[in-house]
């Protein structure tokens, strides 16, 4: 449990933050931030600090917490324990340091991005609108906010030595 | 094997933030499945939304940090114990006869030899798939080697998943995994590989309907 405090510490405050950003509403928020902790809490086990980065796992638990308390609709995904899942030729770098070595090479690119493809990816990570509303509401050409997204992922590509 | 065609990184950060709805989710889901470079690729969006999401100015609790971490503490110890299922253990034996991957499977009611199929005409058949969302069209094509896609007017969105067999577009062929992504600018025509009937995922905006025969009529002509 005192280790669970020390991640509450450092995650919630954020959660809380990006929770805050499409909901608006700070009770809302808090219970959206306690949801994604009790989460957190249950699947720790599965998680696998050598092929995944914390934060990402972190956001996706998150971010699917946000979408269902609004959206009804089904959001299916792949089944990585299903017989026809193709899975990776050769397995990821089963090492936690490359992963967290990872996780800091990418942040320093996303801090580096031009403010047009970091605003970009915002919009679309914080207020969860489309590429083509992204379009829309900063009445920019569909072909334009196209190529910010590309550019902005084959730099964060790049920054960690992946195919651009 | 390596795919050909992956999705696009527009759509899949559509797919990495939730925006997609059910029906797109479902051709890019099953794509990922067939696709560990797009997953790669999906990985590190969603490595991206973490930073970001770290480097927002943290929100405190109010009044106080403390007390939401002892309301959490409470949920937490009500909750414990609750034990985790394990990851059904895979089969080999079967996974390369499967034809539909997870989430397309279940959606299918099963893999492509339960399939009832339907006509289209000229050797081709398909099967309409029951989505909540009605925003899209969603449905499996099986169209007869050396034949080409029919009744191929679309507007709006179209992604186009091939599950086995190939198609060529132009100079481009598509095989299993592979995923064609078209909007209204681009005129393509899609022909099954000679030697084999190619299966394939479509998903398309669903046409708007229109209670009038006069204005069905002339849809067609406005293009609406």
């Amino acid at each position: 449990m005192e280790a669970f405090e020390q991640i509450f510490r450092a995650y919630a405050p954020r959660v809380r933050a990006f929770m805050l950003q499409r909901v608006r509403d700070p009770q809302v928020s808090e219970e959206l931030m306690q949801e994604t902790m009790v989460t957190i809490w249950r699947k720790a086990a599965q998680f696998d600090a050598a092929k995944g980065s914390p934060s990402a796992w972190i956001f996706t638990i998150a971010r699917n917490l946000r979408i269902d308390s609004y959206r009804r609709s089904r959001q299916p995904d792949f089944d990585p324990n299903d017989p026809a899942f193709v899975p990776e030729a050769e397995p990821a770098a089963d090492d936690a340091v490359e992963t967290q070595d990872e996780e800091q090479r990418l942040h320093i690119a996303l801090t580096g991005l031009p403010p047009e493809q970091h605003d970009l990816l915002k919009l679309a990570f914080f207020e969860e609108v489309s590429h083509s509303e992204i379009a829309e509401r900063l009445g920019l050409p569909l072909g334009t906010v196209k190529s910010r997204i590309r550019l902005a992922f084959s730099k964060l590509r790049a920054a960690l030595g992946d195919r651009p | 094997m390596t795919i050909q065609h992956q999705v696009s990184d527009e759509l899949l950060l559509d797919y990495a933030t939730g925006v997609l709805s059910e029906g797109w989710r479902i051709a890019i889901a099953t794509h990922l499945a067939l696709c560990p470079q797009s997953r790669r690729r999906l990985a590190l969006m969603e490595m991206a939304g973490g930073a970001l999401v770290s480097d927002l100015a943290p929100q405190s609790s109010l009044p106080d940090e403390d007390r939401s971490w002892k309301a959490l503490k409470q949920r937490l110890e009500s909750a414990k114990a609750q034990g985790e299922t394990p990851p059904s253990s895979r089969n080999p034996e079967s996974a390369l006869s499967i034809v539909l991957p997870e989430p397309l499977r279940s959606y299918v009611g099963g893999d492509v030899d339960s399939v009832k199929w339907r006509p289209l005409g000229r050797g081709a058949y398909h099967l309409p798939i029951a989505v909540e969302d009605k925003s899209t069209r969603v449905r499996l094509l099986r169209i007869p080697a050396g034949k080409p896609v029919p009744e191929h007017g679309h507007r709006g969105r179209e992604l186009t998943l091939v599950l086995s067999g190939s198609f060529y577009d132009g100079d481009a062929l598509f095989a299993r995994g592979d995923l064609e992504e078209a909007d209204e600018a681009l005129q393509h025509q899609p022909v099954a590989t000679e030697g084999e009937d190619c299966i394939c995922l479509a998903v398309t905006d669903a046409p708007l309907k229109f209670r009038s025969w006069l204005v069905r009529a002339v849809q067609p002509i406005l293009g609406i």
